[in-house]
């Protein structure tokens, strides 16, 4: 299974980089690519947007189903990444590196609330039984 | 506990993702969907379509039986391997299901029904069979799997995995089925493509599935399957159509034949009937993907999206949806899709066969 011990984790799938600056870089996971299948359409949020905790602020639709993305933590959106709305392959490519949207929570000790990759593989691992 | 087919180990070593479909154990890809769909339009597919049942109906009066029992008229079939297209209808002129029907001979017809309605349908044609004292025998053939060959090179692809059935695919036109020993082969499937239904007894079917692979047919799953379908403009049953939606109102009035003065089981209650709405073709214009119950909006009234999907031949979503009579191919229309109402077109479908893009 392909969970970086570098990132955190929500448990409705979403990856969570921590940048040098405190901001954070999310995702979806390998594992829920996988589920999903081949991606054929990303919507992004607006930078500028605020976002609840467990707000849905993505849609991720691959052949078979459309999925939300949610927000790991309060915040504001920051930057959000065209290039997997133009190409929504890359995220079954490399779900690490197809990141959705930058954000600055809106408490920086919010963050240590995620998953570790420990935690989160557990999780994947109980949802397949 | 899931059902398997005679196919169940063959796709677990071939790496399948295997789902719960319909109470079914099936694969529904091996990779990436979308290149399975590519690789039928192009090339050659295999799909596992054991989960649907084979149904040999015998007995002298076989043909009277299904005069009555479906919509369709077998009278059509005259000739021995011809196969008819049909619904199978309640007394209310609702969908029991839609089903194939293969002419063998004057005592011997064989049906091929959908894997999630096969016992509510032998349970119907059991009780017509007494009802009418028809005295057929029917058998469910569980002892047969189904394997679909599909693409432009399916018919090299049988050829090559079948010694001798060359004999038999020179000469077999589209929807017609021959038997080989125990094998029935059939010129049918479910994408728009050439190809071949072919049924063995289930325990041959793993060395066919390889023969078949060695030949250069690829593995699809049913994920493929869906999207292939869709481009094709078929109907599942289920989603385009069920027991409380019409055949009139389902794309389906061609399969339906009203010109004889044949009584058929719910004939008179569509003859009966109102029809208000059509199903059609759409095209998003907009970005997005359709799928089946988003809303859609038309100068006439609503509809609905009966199945939806993203086309890898079109690269756009496509959908069929029910909506009302007057909307016309090239007008436009809008889908509720979550807080956004998106641009489609109306259009006649097909959307692709035979690998071309029709719309």
């Amino acid at each position: 299974m392909n969970i970086p011990a570098n990132l955190k984790y929500t448990p409705s799938h979403e990856w969570v980089r921590v940048e040098a600056d405190g901001t954070l870089t999310v995702g979806i996971t390998h594992h829920a690519q996988d589920l999903l299948g081949d991606m054929v359409f990303i919507e992004t949020p607006a930078a500028g947007r605020t976002l609840a905790k467990g707000e849905e602020c993505a849609v991720v639709e691959s052949v078979k189903a459309a999925s939300d993305v949610y927000a790991p933590v309060a915040g504001e959106v920051i930057a959000a990444n065209g290039d997997v709305e133009a190409s929504p392959e890359s995220v079954n490519q490399d779900a690490y590196s197809a990141w959705m949207f930058k954000m600055k929570p809106a408490n920086p000790g919010d963050v240590n609330e995620l998953l570790d990759a420990a935690a989160y593989q557990k999780l994947v691992e109980s949802e397949a039984h | 506990m899931l059902k398997q087919t005679p196919l169940n180990a063959t796709h677990r070593e071939l790496g399948a993702k295997m789902v719960d479909f319909g109470g079914w154990d099936m694969p529904v890809n091996y990779g990436s969907q979308i290149e399975e769909h590519h690789t039928v339009r192009s090339g050659c597919g295999l799909f596992d379509v054991s989960h649907m049942l084979p149904l040999d109906i015998r007995g002298a009066n076989v043909r009277v039986f299904l005069r009555r029992l479906v919509a369709n008229n077998v009278d059509k079939l005259q000739i021995s391997g011809k196969a008819l297209y049909s619904c199978m209808l309640n007394e209310a002129g609702g969908v029991i299901d839609d089903l194939i029907i293969y002419f063998m001979n004057e005592t011997w017809f064989r049906l091929v029904v959908n894997a999630g309605t096969a016992e509510k349908d032998l349970a119907w044609m059991e009780k017509m069979n007494a009802d009418w004292g028809m005295g057929l025998t029917l058998t469910p053939r569980r002892d047969l799997a189904m394997i679909a060959i599909q693409g432009p090179n399916a018919t090299q692809a049988l050829n090559e995995a079948l010694p001798g059935v060359d004999q038999i695919t020179a000469n077999l036109k589209p929807f017609n089925a021959a038997a080989m020993g125990e094998m029935f082969i059939a010129r049918t499937g479910y994408t728009g493509e050439d190809g071949f239904e072919v049924m063995v007894l289930a325990k041959s079917a793993p060395f066919f599935w390889k023969a078949l692979m060695e030949a250069g047919g690829k593995p699809i799953g049913l994920g493929a399957r869906d999207t292939l379908r869709l481009e094709a403009g078929m109907n599942l049953y289920g989603q385009d159509m069920d027991e409380t939606t019409s055949p009139l109102e389902s794309g389906l009035a061609w399969t339906v034949d009203l010109k004889t003065e044949r009584d058929f089981v719910g004939r008179a209650a569509l003859e009966k009937s109102e029809v208000t709405q059509q199903l059609a073709g759409l095209v998003l214009l907009d970005k997005g993907v359709l799928r089946s119950h988003q809303k859609i909006h038309t100068k006439n009234g609503h509809g609905e999206i009966t199945s939806g999907t993203f086309s890898p031949t079109l690269q756009q979503s496509i959908a069929l949806a029910r909506i009302p009579l007057g909307i016309a191919p090239g007008e436009e229309v809008e889908v509720d899709i979550r807080d956004k109402k998106l641009k489609a077109k109306v259009v006649k479908y097909p959307f692709v066969r035979n690998g071309k893009v029709l719309i």
